[in-house]
C-alpha cells in the first residue's frame, strides 16, 4: 500500500483549490506570459496558464505553497491543458513534454519541502489531466451528428505523452478531471494503463467527472451511475465530481455513486455558481457549511475546491474535514498483470 | 454484471432475463443490411430506436457483410447512435467476427459495452491478447464455446471449453469474472439427425453447470437457432422458443437474443403441442422428432389453395393497366391496350397516358423500396409488349414519334464479357422512358465514342466485372475529356467502387461522373443528370461530393504500413514439411469432363449470389421468408426453378471442364514449379501479403501451401477450368421475344451452374481424382460447409488477384483447345459463365486476401515472370499500396 493509500484510510484528504483564480490576481500581461524565452513566439500566449510553469515558475510555486500552508494534502500540477490537442491553440504542441515535466517538478519540490517540515503529514502531487477542448463522443457540428473532431486514438496518444511527462516529473497521483465526455476519460485511462504496463509501475489514479447542469448528467449525457460504471474497469484510487456546480448542487450526485462503488469518493466543487459577471462569490464559510453536509453523511474521502476557490476556502474546508472521519471504503487491490 | 449506455444496466441474481435486440444486425435482418448499404442511416436508426422502444435492454450491432465496409459502417452507425439519447440510453453490444471492427466500435462508445464475441478458436495467445484489450477498453465480453478443435457441440465439450476459457480469463488476464458471458452454442433440434437430438438439453445442462461452477458469469445465446428445422411453421417455432427459454432460464441462462414477436407465452401453449415440443427439447423420447413433425402438420394450419385471383379484371381500364404493370402480368395487356387505343384520339396517347401512369406507379413503388428489381423487370416486359403492339399504329400515323426522356448508351468495356448488371440497368431505364443504345459486351473505346457521337446520346454508362476493366473506364474518361464530351458518365459493375470512381475516373473528366452500383439508383441519378433545371446544380454537387470522398479516401489509405517483400518472406506461413500430410494424387495429368448431366450440379448451387444479382439481399433459404423481400425472392426462385427444369430437360446449357493434377514444388520462395515426370512444364507465380501484422501472424502467399524443393519432398497441386456453354444463345432467344426478365434469368442461372460445377469438381478432386479426402462425409455439408480440406483459389480473386496467371493455366491445361473456353485481351473468360483456378490439397491451406503490396514486390514479380515492370504495375495496380 502506498503512502497515499495509507493516509486515505486514516483521514479525509484535502485537495487544493483553483489555480486560475489565484493566477488572475497576478494580472500577468502578454509579456509576462511570454517571458524572455517566448518573446518572439508567433501566436498570442496570454491566457496559456500552463505556460506559466516555465515563464513564471515562482508564481506557480507560491500558489502551491499557499495551498499546502492552509492544510491541503494534495496539490494539482498546473497542467490542465497539457496535451498536444489543447496546446494546438497556441501552436505549442512540441512543448507538451516540457510543460508537464516542469509543472510536476515544481509542485513536487514544494510538496517535499512541506513533507520535510511536517513528516506526520506527507504532501502529495496530483498530475492534472484535463479533458482537452474536443469531445470523442459528440459532434461539434449540429448538422452532422456522426462527425467527430477527435478520435480515441488521437486522444490516447496525446494523453500518453502527458502522462509520461508527468510521471517523469515525479507526480504521486494522476488526476483525470473535469470529465465531460466519458469517452475522453476512457482514452486517458487506456493511455495510463499502457504507460503502467510499459514501465511496470503502479500509480494511483483519481478520476473526476463533471455534471454540467441540473439534469444530473454529464455533458455527453450519462447519469452519474452510468458514468461510474463506464470507468470502473480500471482500478481507481478515487472517483468523484468537480467543477460546474457548487457544493450543495453536487451532493445528490455524490450520493448516487458513493453507495455503489468501493473506490474512494472525491469532490472539488466550485465556489457556488458564477454570478452575472462570471465571478464566483461564495465565501469560504458558505462553502464550508455545505461541505460539512457531505461530511456528516460520511460521503467523502477527498475534498477540495475548483473554480473560484482560494486558499481561504481550502483553509475552512481543511479545518472542517479534520473534524470528521473518512467514508469507509475497501482497500485497493493492485491490478495484476 | 454492470453495463451502461447513458443509463446503467445492472444484472444480478434478482434481475429478469435480459433481452438483446437483434434487428440492427446485417446478418440477421435483410432490411437493416439494405439500409446500411444504401447509407439510409436515418431509417437504420429507426430500427434501433424501435428495438429500444420495444423493450430491448441491450442492442446488438453487427456489420459483418462482405459487401459493406464493416469497420466504417460500425463506426458511423455508433457515432450516429451516440447522438440519439433515446437509443444510446441502453448499452451497446458490438458484434463482429473481426477484431478490427470490434476495436473500432470500442473506440467510439462512451458506455460500458459487450463485445460479441471472442473464443479460443485461434488459440490462447490471440484470445488473451483480445481479452486484455477489451478489459482495457472497459467492456464485458461474450465468449463462444469454441476452441482450436472446433465448436462445442455436446455437454462435455461445452463445459470443458467454458471452464478453460474462464480460467484463462480470470487467472491469466485478470478479467473480472462478472464481465464474462458464455455463449454455449444453441444448435437446432429435430433435424432428423441422431447427433442433434441432444442439442437443446446439452445446452441447458451445460448452462446449469456453468452457472453453478464458474462464479459470477452470465450465459447467453441466440434462441431462434433451436427451431431452425421448423422454418416456415411459426406456430411450432414460437412454442419451441418458449419451451427452450423456460428450461434454459431455469438452468441459469440470463440473457439472450430473442425476437419477441417469435415467442409464445409458455402457459398459453396448447397441452398437446407443449408435450411434443418438450419431448424434443428435453430429448425425452426416441421418436420425439417424428411425433413433433407429424403433429406440426396439424399446427401449420391449412394453407389456402393457390388460386388465381382475377377480380382485378373487373376494375376500370386505367386501374387494370396499372395493375398489370405493377404485378408484371402480361396475359391481358394487349386486350387492355387495344381498348385504350380505340378510346384515344391518337395511339401515342396510350403510351403517354395509360402506360406512363402505370409505370409512374411502378417507379414510385420502386423508389420507396416497396417493389424490387425482379418485379420491375417484369413490369418492363409488360410495357415492352404493350409498346410493340402499339408501334405499328403509331407509325401508321407518321410523324408521331414517342419522345424519350433521353438517350443512354450502355456498354460493357473492352475485354470484359459480363453484362447481367448492365442489362438490368438498361431494362430499368428503358421502362422509365429512356431510349437505350446497348452496344453489348467487349466494346472497344473507339466504338463507344463513335456511337455516342453518332447517336447523340445524353448519358454514357460503362460496366465491368474484372479488374482490368477499371483501366478501360479510366481510359474512356480521358478520351471523353480530350474530345470535349459534355455528357455524364455512369460507372457500374462488380469490380467498380465509389472509391475507384472518385480517385481514378472522376479526376479525368470535367463533367459528371457517377458510380451507380445498383439499378434502383440509376433512374433517379439519370433523372437528376438530365433535368434541365437541376442538372447544373446536381453536377456541381456531385463533383464536390466526389472531391470530398476522394480526399477522405486518400487520407484513410495512408494509415496502413507495409513491410518489405524480404521481411514478408521471413514471416511466411510455415507448414512443418517433416510431418505434414502429402497425399499423392490417384490420377496425375490432365483430364476433361464433358459428359455431365446438369442434374448432378443442382445440389451444389449456392443460391444467395443469384438473389444478389437481382438486388435482393439475404442468405438462402432464409431470404424466402424475409419480411421485406421474402415474397419477391420466393417468386423469383420459383421462376428460376421453372427455367432450370427446361434447361435440364432440353439440355439448353452444356457444362465442360478440364483439370489437371501435377507434381509441384515451391521454388525461389514464392514460385511454384509444376512438373511432369520430373520435368518442369510451368511455373505459377504467387503474391505475398505485405501488410504489417502483429507478431505471430504470418504473411501468406499461396506458395506456402506447397512443399519447397529444399524439403526434398515431392508435393502436388492442380488447376482447372469449368465453363457453361449456351447461355448467350438462350438469353438472345428471350431478348428477341422482348422478354428481358427471362434473358437475364438465363444468364444468372448459367453463372450459378458455373459456380456449382466448380464446387462439384472440387469435391470430385478431393474424394476421387486426388483422393486425399476419400472418406469425406458431406451428408451434412451445410453444417460443415467450409471445413473441407484444401482450397481452390481463382486468379483475379483475393488470394491471387493477378489475372495474368490465367494464361499459365490455359497453357498448362490447353484449356482453349480442350473445352473451348477462351480469354479476352483483359483476360476475362468466354463464355462468361466460367470459373478457373488452382487446387491446393494441404490440410493447412486456407483462403486469404492478399491485400495491398508494395513496389518492391511488383518489381520482383515482374522479374520472376519475365515481364516489364510497367506491365506488372498495370495488372496489379488495384493491389499496389499508394505511397
Amino acid at each position: 500500500m502506498s503512502n497515499i493509500q495509507q493516509a486515505l484510510k486514516q483521514r479525509i484528504l484535502v485537495l487544493d483549490g483553483a489555480m486560475g483564480t489565484m493566477l488572475q490576481a497576478y494580472k500577468f500581461t502578454e509579456e509576462d506570459f511570454r517571458g524572455e524565452r517566448f518573446k518572439n513566439y508567433p501566436t498570442s500566449l496570454q491566457g496559456n496558464n500552463d505556460l506559466l510553469s516555465i515563464t513564471q515558475p515562482e508564481a506557480i510555486k507560491t500558489i502551491h505553497a499557499k495551498y499546502f500552508e492552509v492544510g491541503a494534502d494534495i496539490v494539482e500540477t498546473n497542467t490542465f491543458s497539457g496535451t498536444t490537442i489543447a496546446m494546438a491553440d497556441y501552436q505549442m504542441e512540441d512543448l507538451v513534454y516540457e510543460l508537464n515535466y516542469e509543472s510536476a517538478k515544481i509542485a513536487k519540490e514544494v510538496a517535499e519541502e512541506f513533507t520535510a517540515k511536517e513528516p506526520h503529514k506527507p504532501r502529495f502531487v496530483a498530475g492534472s489531466i484535463g479533458p482537452t477542448n474536443r469531445t470523442a463522443s459528440m459532434s461539434p457540428d449540429v448538422n452532422d451528428p456522426g462527425y467527430r473532431a477527435v478520435t480515441f486514438d488521437e486522444l490516447r496518444i496525446a494523453y500518453k505523452q502527458q502522462v509520461e511527462a508527468l510521471v517523469d516529473g515525479g507526480v504521486d497521483i494522476l488526476l483525470v478531471e473535469t470529465v465531460f465526455d466519458t469517452l475522453n476519460a476512457k482514452a486517458a485511462l487506456f493511455a495510463i494503463e499502457e504507460v503502467k504496463e510499459e514501465r511496470n509501475i503502479d500509480i494511483p489514479i483519481m478520476l473526476s467527472g463533471t455534471i454540467t447542469d441540473a439534469s444530473g448528467r454529464t455533458l455527453s449525457g450519462q447519469t452519474a451511475e452510468a458514468f461510474l460504471i463506464s470507468v470502473s474497469h480500471i482500478p481507481l484510487l478515487s472517483i468523484g465530481f468537480n467543477c460546474a456546480l457548487g457544493a450543495n448542487l453536487l451532493q445528490p450526485h455524490l450520493e448516487a455513486i458513493a453507495s455503489k462503488t468501493d473506490f474512494a469518493i472525491s469532490a472539488h466543487p466550485n465556489a457556488g455558481l458564477p454570478n452575472a459577471f462570471g465571478e464566483y462569490d461564495e465565501t469560504p464559510e458558505e462553502m464550508g457549511e455545505q461541505i460539512e453536509e457531505y461530511l456528516k453523511k460520511n460521503l467523502i474521502n477527498i475534498i477540495g475546491g475548483c473554480c473560484g476557490t482560494s486558499p481561504e476556502h481550502i483553509r475552512v474546508i481543511a479545518d472542517t474535514a479534520a473534524k470528521y472521519k473518512p467514508r469507509p471504503h475497501s482497500e485497493l487491490i493492485s491490478e495484476s498483470h | 454484471m454492470k453495463l451502461s449506455g447513458l443509463e446503467p444496466l445492472i444484472l444480478n441474481e434478482n434481475s429478469n432475463f435480459i433481452n438483446v435486440g437483434e434487428r440492427t444486425n446485417v446478418a440477421g435482418s435483410r432490411k437493416f443490411l439494405r439500409l446500411i448499404k444504401e447509407e439510409s442511416f436515418d431509417e437504420a436508426l429507426d430500427i434501433a430506436r424501435h428495438q429500444v422502444d420495444g423493450g430491448a435492454q441491450i442492442i446488438d450491432i453487427n456489420m459483418d457483410d462482405g459487401l459493406i465496409d464493416g469497420k466504417e459502417s460500425m463506426v458511423r452507425f455508433l457515432n450516429l447512435i451516440a447522438a440519439e439519447p433515446d437509443i444510446c440510453r441502453v448499452p451497446i453490444m458490438i458484434d463482429s467476427s473481426k477484431w478490427e471492427i470490434i476495436e473500432a466500435g470500442l473506440q467510439v462508445v462512451q458506455g460500458k459495452c459487450v463485445v460479441n464475441s471472442i473464443s479460443l478458436k485461434e488459440g490462447e495467445e490471440k484470445f488473451i491478447w483480445e481479452a486484455k484489450q477489451i478489459k482495457r477498453y472497459g467492456a464485458a465480453v461474450i465468449v463462444m464455446a469454441f476452441d482450436e478443435v472446433g465448436q462445442a457441440d455436446n455437454y462435455e465439450r461445452r463445459i470443458e471449453i467454458a471452464e478453460r476459457s474462464y480460467r484463462v480469463l480470470v487467472d491469466k488476464v485478470g478479467f473480472p469474472s462478472e464481465d464474462i458471458i458464455f455463449d454455449l452454442n444453441i444448435f437446432p433440434v429435430a433435424t432428423g439427425m441422431e447427433e442433434h437430438r441432444k442439442n437443446a438439453i446439452d445446452f441447458i445442462e451445460a448452462t446449469r453447470w456453468v452457472r453453478q461452477n464458474l462464479e459470477n458469469v452470465s450465459v447467453s445465446g441466440g434462441v431462434s437457432n433451436v427451431s431452425f428445422s421448423f422454418r416456415g411453421n411459426d406456430g411450432v417455432r414460437e412454442a419451441m422458443h418458449s419451451v427452450f427459454l423456460y428450461h434454459a432460464i431455469q438452468a441459469g441462462m440470463n440473457m439472450g437474443i430473442v425476437n419477441p414477436a417469435m415467442l409464445e407465452v409458455y402457459d398459453d401453449i396448447p397441452k398437446d403441442l407443449l408435450e411434443h415440443v418438450e419431448d424434443v427439447i428435453l430429448d425425452r423420447r426416441d421418436d420425439a422428432t417424428e411425433r413433433l413433425l407429424d403433429f406440426a402438420e396439424t399446427v401449420k394450419g391449412t394453407k389456402a389453395e393457390k388460386t388465381v385471383d382475377l377480380s382485378w379484371r373487373e376494375n376500370p381500364l386505367q386501374e387494370r393497366i396499372t395493375h398489370a404493370l405493377v404485378k408484371g402480368i402480361d396475359a391481358f395487356i394487349i386486350e387492355d391496350v387495344e381498348q385504350a387505343r380505340t378510346e384515344s384520339v391518337k395511339p401515342i396517347e396510350v403510351i403517354e397516358g395509360h402506360l406512363m401512369i402505370g409505370m409512374n406507379v411502378v417507379g414510385d413503388l420502386f423508389g420507396a423500396g416497396k417493389m424490387f428489381l425482379p418485379q420491375v423487370v417484369k413490369s418492363a416486359r409488360v410495357m415492352k409488349k404493350a409498346v410493340s403492339y402499339l408501334n405499328p399504329f403509331i407509325e401508321a400515323e407518321k410523324g408521331e414519334e414517342q419522345k424519350a426522356l433521353g438517350k443512354v448508351l450502355m456498354a460493357t468495356v473492352k475485354g470484359d464479357v459480363h453484362d447481367i448488371g448492365k442489362n438490368i440497368v438498361s431494362v430499368v431505364l428503358g421502362c422509365n422512358n429512356y431510349e437505350i443504345v446497348d452496344l453489348g459486351v467487349m466494346v472497344p473505346p473507339e466504338k463507344i465514342i463513335e456511337a455516342a457521337k453518332k447517336e447523340n446520346v445524353d448519358v454514357i454508362g460503362l460496366s465491368g466485372l474484372i479488374t482490368p476493366s477499371l483501366d478501360e473506364m479510366v481510359y474512356l474518361a480521358k478520351e471523353m475529356e480530350r474530345q470535349n464530351f459534355k455528357v455524364p458518365l455512369l460507372i457500374g459493375g462488380a469490380t467498380t467502387s465509389k472509391a475507384h470512381t472518385a480517385v481514378k475516373i472522376d479526376t479525368q473528366y470535367k463533367n459528371a461522373v457517377v458510380h451507380v452500383n445498383d439499378a434502383s439508383r440509376a433512374v433517379t441519378v439519370v433523372g437528376d443528370l438530365l433535368n434541365e433545371k437541376k442538372a447544373h446544380e446536381y453536377t456541381t454537387k456531385l463533383k464536390k461530393e466526389y472531391d470530398e470522398f476522394r480526399i477522405k479516401f486518400l487520407k484513410r489509405g495512408k494509415e496502413k504500413s507495409y513491410i518489405s517483400i524480404e521481411e514478408s518472406r521471413k514471416r511466411k506461413f510455415k507448414v512443418d514439411w517433416e510431418t505434414s500430410e502429402i497425399v499423392k494424387p490417384k490420377e496425375l495429368g490432365v483430364q476433361i469432363l464433358k459428359q455431365l448431366s446438369l442434374k448432378e450440379l443442382l445440389p451444389f448451387i449456392d443460391w444467395s449470389p443469384f438473389f444478389r444479382s437481382w438486388d435482393l439481399h439475404g442468405k438462402f433459404p432464409d431470404i424466402l421468408k424475409d419480411e421485406v423481400v421474402g415474397e419477391q425472392a420466393t417468386q423469383l426462385y420459383e421462376d428460376a426453378q421453372e427455367m432450370i427444369q427446361q434447361i435440364v430437360a432440353k439440355q439448353l446449357l452444356k457444362p465442360k471442364a478440364v483439370f489437371g493434377l501435377f507434381e509441384a514444388n515451391t521454388i525461389n520462395e514464392d514460385d511454384i514449379s509444376i512438373q511432369k515426370k520430373g520435368k518442369e512444364v510451368a511455373v505459377f507465380r504467387t503474391l505475398r501479403q505485405q501488410l504489417k501484422k502483429r507478431d505471430g501472424i504470418p504473411n501468406i502467399a499461396l506458395a506456402d501451401f506447397v512443399a519447397p524443393k529444399s524439403s526434398g519432398k515431392t508435393d502436388y497441386m492442380g488447376a482447372f477450368c469449368v465453363g457453361i456453354f449456351g447461355a448467350q444463345e438462350l438469353a438472345d432467344f428471350y431478348k428477341e421475344r422482348e422478354d428481358d426478365y427471362n434473358a437475364i434469368m438465363a444468364q444468372a442461372i448459367a453463372d450459378r451452374f458455373a459456380e456449382a460445377f466448380a464446387e462439384y469438381l472440387h469435391k470430385q478432386i478431393r474424394i476421387k481424382h486426388w483422393g486425399y479426402a476419400e472418406d469425406e462425409d458431406l451428408t451434412n455439408q451445410d453444417l460443415i460447409k467450409e471445413s473441407y480440406k484444401g482450397i481452390r483459389p481463382a486468379p483475379g480473386y483475393p488470394a491471387c488477384p493477378d489475372h495474368l496467371e490465367k494464361e499459365t493455366i490455359w497453357e498448362l491445361l490447353d484449356v482453349e483447345k480442350l473445352i473451348g473456353v477462351t480469354l479476352t485481351e483483359s483476360l476475362a473468360m468466354w463464355p462468361a459463365a466460367a470459373v478457373s483456378g488452382y487446387y491446393f490439397g494441404n490440410p493447412e491451406a486456407k483462403y486469404f486476401g492478399l491485400g495491398k503490396i508494395t513496389d518492391d514486390q511488383v518489381a520482383d514479380y515482374a522479374t520472376r515472370k519475365g515481364i516489364t515492370k510497367d506491365k506488372a504495375r498495370k495488372w496489379l495496380h488495384p493491389n499496389i499500396a499508394s505511397r
